[in-house]
Parts: structure tokens; sequence; C-alpha cells
């Protein structure tokens, strides 16, 4: 089985922290790690080449940095990986993003399974996935947390607001996974040792024929206009004393204020 | 698109660096240097003290958007009736739609879901397209992306609104590549620029630590996806007439690539976290999964839904649709009461908009207290239960 994993570098969320003067992001010695998503996504793929066979490819876009997520993901044991950079990606956002995966994931050609995070974290749009297996023409199942491959066909359950759904699907397809679907395991000595030495495979614009009116910032149908740090709510008032004092304090608020 | 530093007037100072929300700039040699990776946000040239920033736009891109009109809101259904997303949708499409001088429509798929329209109506839709067919009895990205698909291009809206839900964003995302427009996902906010006629959709990155206006000037339609609860419900007017059309779905079941093998629903009974005017929750602080029942005692009394730390589903304590926050759910209800949560900064993401935070804890440095209305630093296992208490004697419940 061909299995493919999308995966994203972006900046640990846990380590940042808002400068409390200039109401800004401190993003400063914050560190790259793969999208915590996307981690379960690798593990995913690995389990099913386990199960069924056959080979597990990573494949990022993003700046020449972006080298070291790959490296990480050899570590956990994957079979190969590609960088997809070129200046002119620089600035994509969803649309042009998984217009040139889909191109990426073209030119690797034969697949079954692509797997790609619920959302990343940094943008927390979770339209990548959806948007790729558009430009493919595959079906998608979004946000699952189990899957099962029998024949030419995935049994997958989908996590929805109130509970879940199990849903039959024809391969090849597109998933996004949850957190929940399995725990990411640490890679091994040899597996970092295998992963520094790898010499990693760059593909280019030219390299897998994007068209260059679909790439990068200039042709991103959405544009950034302007961002800015939302005001912290606050700190509000302690309330102090003994619990019942606390309690008949807090409740006589909630009364006043409606609540309760 | 170029951006430029002008060597003249940057001074080195690093103002720019602290705040380029994607961590691109350095400074060399007094000088600021814009790497790779940045993506033309304008953060730096608005902080920039020295004006020594430029952007310089070549778009290219001007494709035609004549003859693109009225807002459409995806009138996403759950079990047969209209979920309330698509009511606040309807609303604030009215809204906007009134400030543009343009119509509201509003799109049902379903089976036997006309009578759905009527409610669409009386909340602001002046037309309302239903398809039905039981072939789209449930929602499958195939059909409902083919059919809303060809409603878009026949109808051709200037805005398309569907929820941020588990069904709106995954959809969304594959029909705005579809039609070549540009999506923005989970807006909190949408408004007008009134001269150039374009939605600006405000949303929340980073976990919500950032928030970034962006908007689509050159294709259409303009696409969002939005979060539910943010928008305000408007008021209900069952006199107001609408005109209600029918779509052929024309799809086969051969050509939809899943099958619903079965939903469950386990929240049937519960009160729905997203939905709920108060929500109790609870962390690791409870040490126990058996302790979760103090939490659920104190949301049965005060009627709440009950919610959870990642920590606390991680570990197993209980099913992972109670967890709010960045990987759970985001909530805002008028009252959140957390008790024995640090308040993560992913925590925080799911649930900062609320109302009113009351934050139970016994470390008076938990983070949790920095967005909390009214902190209590205490032991929980003696707090709640004297809350308990308290809301059971005034409510006069023994
Ligand atoms: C990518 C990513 C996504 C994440 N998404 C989410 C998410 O969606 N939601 C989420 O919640 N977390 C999320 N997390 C995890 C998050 O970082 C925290 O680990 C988690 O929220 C901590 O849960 P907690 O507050 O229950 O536990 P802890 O951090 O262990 O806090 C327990 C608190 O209970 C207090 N306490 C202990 N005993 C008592 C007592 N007797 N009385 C009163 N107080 C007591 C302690 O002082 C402490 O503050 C995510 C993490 C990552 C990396
Ligand atoms: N630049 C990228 N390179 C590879 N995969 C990506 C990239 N951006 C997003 N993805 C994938 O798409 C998923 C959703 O990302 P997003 O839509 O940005 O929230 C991620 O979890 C990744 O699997």
């Amino acid at each position: 089985m061909e299995i493919i994993v999308c995966i994203k570098q972006v900046p640990d969320t846990t380590e940042i922290r808002i400068d409390p003067e200039t109401n800004t992001l401190i993003r400063e010695g914050v560190p790259s790690i793969i999208n915590p998503f996307d981690e379960n996504a690798i593990e995913e793929g690995l389990k099913l080449k386990e199960a069924h066979g056959g080979k597990v490819t990573v494949i990022t876009m993003g700046p020449p940095q972006a080298e070291s997520a790959l490296r990480d993901a050899l570590a956990m044991g994957v079979d190969d990986v590609i960088l997809v950079s070129d200046r002119k990606f620089a600035g994509a956002d969803t649309w042009a993003t998984s217009y040139t995966l889909s191109k990426a994931i073209e030119k690797i050609g034969k697949f079954d399974v692509l797997l790609f995070g619920k959302q990343a974290i940094d943008g927390d749009t979770a339209q990548v996935g959806p948007g790729v297996a558009e430009w493919l023409d595959i079906p998608q199942v979004a946000y699952i947390r189990k899957i099962e491959i029998k024949g030419d066909k995935a049994k997958v359950e989908r996590m929805m607001e109130e509970g879940y759904e199990e849903v039959e699907c024809k391969l090849p397809a597109l998933f996004t996974v949850l957190k929940e679907m399995n725990e990411p395991r640490y890679p091994s000595l040899k597996g970092k040792m295998m992963a520094k030495k790898k010499e990693i495979t760059v593909w280019t614009a030219l390299d897998i024929n994007a068209e260059n009116d679909k790439i990068g910032l200039d042709n991103s149908p959405t544009k950034v206009v302007r961002t800015f740090t939302p005001s912290p709510r606050g700190r509000g008032e302690i309330l102090e004393g003994e619990p019942a004092e606390i309690a008949t304090e807090t409740i006589k608020r909630l009364q006043e204020m409606k609540l309760l | 698109m170029e951006i430029i530093v002008d060597a003249e007037k940057c001074t080195g100072c690093s103002i720019c660096v602290k705040k380029c929300p994607f961590n691109v700039i350095t400074i060399d040699n007094r000088l600021a240097i814009i790497g790779d990776g940045c993506t033309y946000c304008n953060a730096c040239v608005e902080v920039c003290p020295f004006q020594a920033i430029k952007i310089f736009k070549d778009d290219k891109q001007h494709v035609n958007i004549e003859g693109h009109e009225g807002i459409m809101v995806f009138g996403e259904t759950r079990e047969k009736k209209l979920a309330n997303v698509a009511i606040e949708l309807i609303s604030k499409a009215r809204e906007l739609a009134d400030q543009i001088k343009t119509k509201v429509i509003t799109v049902i798929l379903g089976d036997k879901i006309s009578d759905l329209a009527k409610i669409a109506i009386s909340y602001g839709a002046d037309k309302v397209i239903c398809s039905e067919d039981p072939i789209l009895k449930e929602y499958r990205c195939d059909s409902y992306a083919n059919v809303m698909t060809n409603i878009i291009n026949e109808e051709k809206p200037e805005i398309v609104l569907m929820g941020a839900t588990s069904i709106g964003r995954a959809l969304a995302a594959r029909i705005a590549v579809r039609v070549n427009t540009g999506l923005t996902a989970d807006c909190t906010g949408l408004d007008f620029d009134m001269e150039r006629r374009i939605l600006l959709q405000t949303r929340p990155a980073f976990g919500g630590n950032l928030m970034a206006t962006i908007e689509c000037p050159y294709r259409r339609p303009q696409m969002s996806t939005v979060r539910p609860k943010v928008m305000k419900i408007g008021k209900k007017d069952d006199k107001r007439k609408g005109e209600i059309v029918h779509f052929k779905a024309g799809i086969k079941e051969a050509d939809i690539r899943t099958k619903i093998l079965k939903i469950v629903n386990q929240a049937q009974g519960e009160v729905n976290l997203e939905e709920a005017e108060v929500i109790v929750s609870g962390g690791r602080g409870l040490h126990k999964p058996e302790n979760f029942t103090l939490i659920k005692e104190l949301a049965s009394v005060i009627g709440a839904a009950v919610g959870a730390s990642r920590a606390t589903v991680d570990a197993g304590w209980i099913e992972p649709h109670h967890q709010v926050g960045q990987t759970g759910k985001t909530v805002a209800p008028k009252l959140y009461i957390a008790c024995g949560i640090s308040g993560a900064i992913q925590h925080l993401a799911g649930m900062q908009t609320s109302d009113i935070i009351i934050a139970i804890n016994k470390d008076p440095d938990a983070p949790i207290f920095n967005v909390a209305t009214y902190g209590i630093v205490g032991d929980l296992f003696e707090v709640v239960p004297a809350l308990i208490k308290e809301i059971k004697k005034v409510k006069g419940i023994e």
C-alpha cells in the first residue's frame, strides 16, 4: 500500500507567551515542531504499513529549514521524504498550498491513502486537506480517529459534534486525523542516525510542474490585510474566605447577573 | 509582491522583529532582513517608527467580479432541524445584506426538509433554495459538494457563509477549490469595507493569540466559515415573505464514493457543549476519574453542560466530545466554571470568549486566573460542594 502523509512545520504554540507590556506574541527562542496532528498522521501511516505492507512517504511544503521536520519524520521510521520548496511558494494561502501539494502528490504518482492532520496549530484552518482532495478529485473524510483497510475500501470513524459516524470510503482517498487516533511513537536511536545522514529530495515549482499563476502569495485568493493581538481579558477579582463564604458570595453575584 | 527595507531609514531597532507574527525578520548589521516565509501581512510596516519598510503590491489576478449578487448561507441541518449556526448566519447575512442592499439566499439540502424554508425566511432569507432527495439525507462530502457547487455556479452569489462545524469546514474547503475562490476559516468577525464593497473577515490564529483580518478581493464568491455562537440570532418574524425554489440534486448513488454505515450520538440526553449557556469543566485537579461526578453534580444543579481539559480526556477520565480547547471544542457560554484546570494556552483558546469565567484552583499563580472574572483560590473538593449546597439552598432543592 502506498501511503503519503503531508506534514507542516509550525512554531510550538505551547512555548508562545504574550508580552504583557506590548501585548504581542513572544516568538524568540520558540522551537519549531512537526504540527502535532501531523505526528498522529505519520504514526497512522506507519501502522497501516506495518499491517498491510507498502511504503510511507512524507511531504512538506515550506522554506529550506522545514527539512528538520522531515528528518524528525525519518527518525520515526518513514521510508521517504520530500521537501517541496521554492521562493515562489512563499505566502501561499490554503488554496495555493493545496494546489502545490496536489502537484507534488501527482508527481509521486500512485497512492492509496493520503493522511493529513486535522489542522495546523499556527493557522488553525483545517482547509488544506479537503482542498488537496478536491484538486486530486478523490474522496475525503475529515476528522477521523480510527481507520481499517479492507481491499479497496477503508472503514473510518469520523468525529462529529455530538458523537461519531462510521463511514466506508473507496480508495484512493484522503483523511484528516485527530489526536485521539493514536500515540505517536518516539524515534529510535537507529532511526535518528539514519535520519541524520539521509539526503533530502527537494522539489521546486518546476519539478512538480506547478502553473505559475496558481502558486505563492500573489496568486492566493485570500490576503491578510491586518494582524493584531486581541486585548487580554485581564485578571478579574479574587474571592477570598472560607469555602462556605466564597460560595455564598459567588452565588449572590450569579443571581445578580441573572445567571442562575 | 515585494517587501523592501529602506537601509537609509532602518536603524536596526528590532521592533519589527518582535512584532512579526511569522518570526521571519532578523537584524543584521543594524538592518532588518525579511526572510523566507514572509506573508506580507503588514504587521512590520505598521509598527516601524521610521517608515522604513514598504510593501509593493503587483497583484495580477484581476478576475472579473461583476455579475455576482446576494449573500448565500448554507442552511446546515442536524436531525432535520436548522442548526443554530445556520440561523445565526442567516441573521448576520440579513444585517450585511441591508448594508450593501442585496438579498439573502439560504440553501437547504436533505431529505424532506422544505418545511425548514419558512424558518429561514422568518429570520431574514429572501430566497430559499431547497434540494430534496433521499440521497442527501446525510451529509456526505461528494454529494453535498456537488449540489452546493451547482447552486453557487447558477446563483452566482457575492458571498457564501457556512458554519465552522465539522461538516461546514470540510465541505467549504472543497467547494472553494472547485469554484476557484478563497476561503477564510472559522471567522469570528464579518464586516464590510463599504467603499470597495469587500467583506472583511476576521479570525483567530495561533490558538486565539493572534487575530487576522482577511479579504478576498479578486474572486467571487467571497467565502467564509463562521464560528458557532459568535453571531447573534436576530428577531424572528413569521410574517416575512420570501421565495422558495426547488433545485434538482441530479446525482446518482454510484457517483458518491462514501457510504455512512452508522451514526452514533454520544451526547444524547446531555446538554450540548456548543449550545450550552453554562458550562462546568473539570481538569486534572480532580485527581481521579470518579471525581468527575462532582463536576456532573454541579452541572446538573445549575443546568449546565460538562466540559473537560485535554489532560483528563487523554487520561481516559471522560469521553473526547467533552474536551474544550484548541483541539477540542470552542465554546462561548454566558458562564464557564473551570475547576482544577491550570489554564494552558490551548485550553484558553477554546473558552476565553465566555462572558463570565469562574476559576477554582488551589494554585494562586495558575494562568486560568488571568482570564477569570472571579478567581477562587482554594481546594475544589471544598469549594465545589459548598457551591452545590448554596445553589440547592437558593433554588430550594433538597
Ligand atoms: C497541540 C496541543 C493541543 C492541545 N489542545 C488542548 C485542548 O484542546 N484543550 C485542553 O484543555 N488542553 C489542550 N492541550 C493541553 C494543554 O497544554 C494542557 O496540558 C492541559 O490543558 C492541562 O489540563 P489541566 O489544566 O486539566 O491539567 P494541569 O495543567 O495539570 O492542571 C491541573 C490544575 O489543577 C489544580 N489543582 C490540583 N488540585 C486541586 C484541588 N484540589 N483544588 C483546586 N485545584 C487543584 C492545579 O493547581 C493545576 O493548576 C493541548 C496541548 C497541545 C500541545
Ligand atoms: N505547507 C504544508 N506542507 C505540507 N502539508 C501541509 C502544509 N500546510 C498544511 N498541511 C497539511 O494540512 C493539514 C491542515 O492544515 P491547515 O489547513 O493549514 O490547518 C496539516 O495538518 C497538514 O497535514
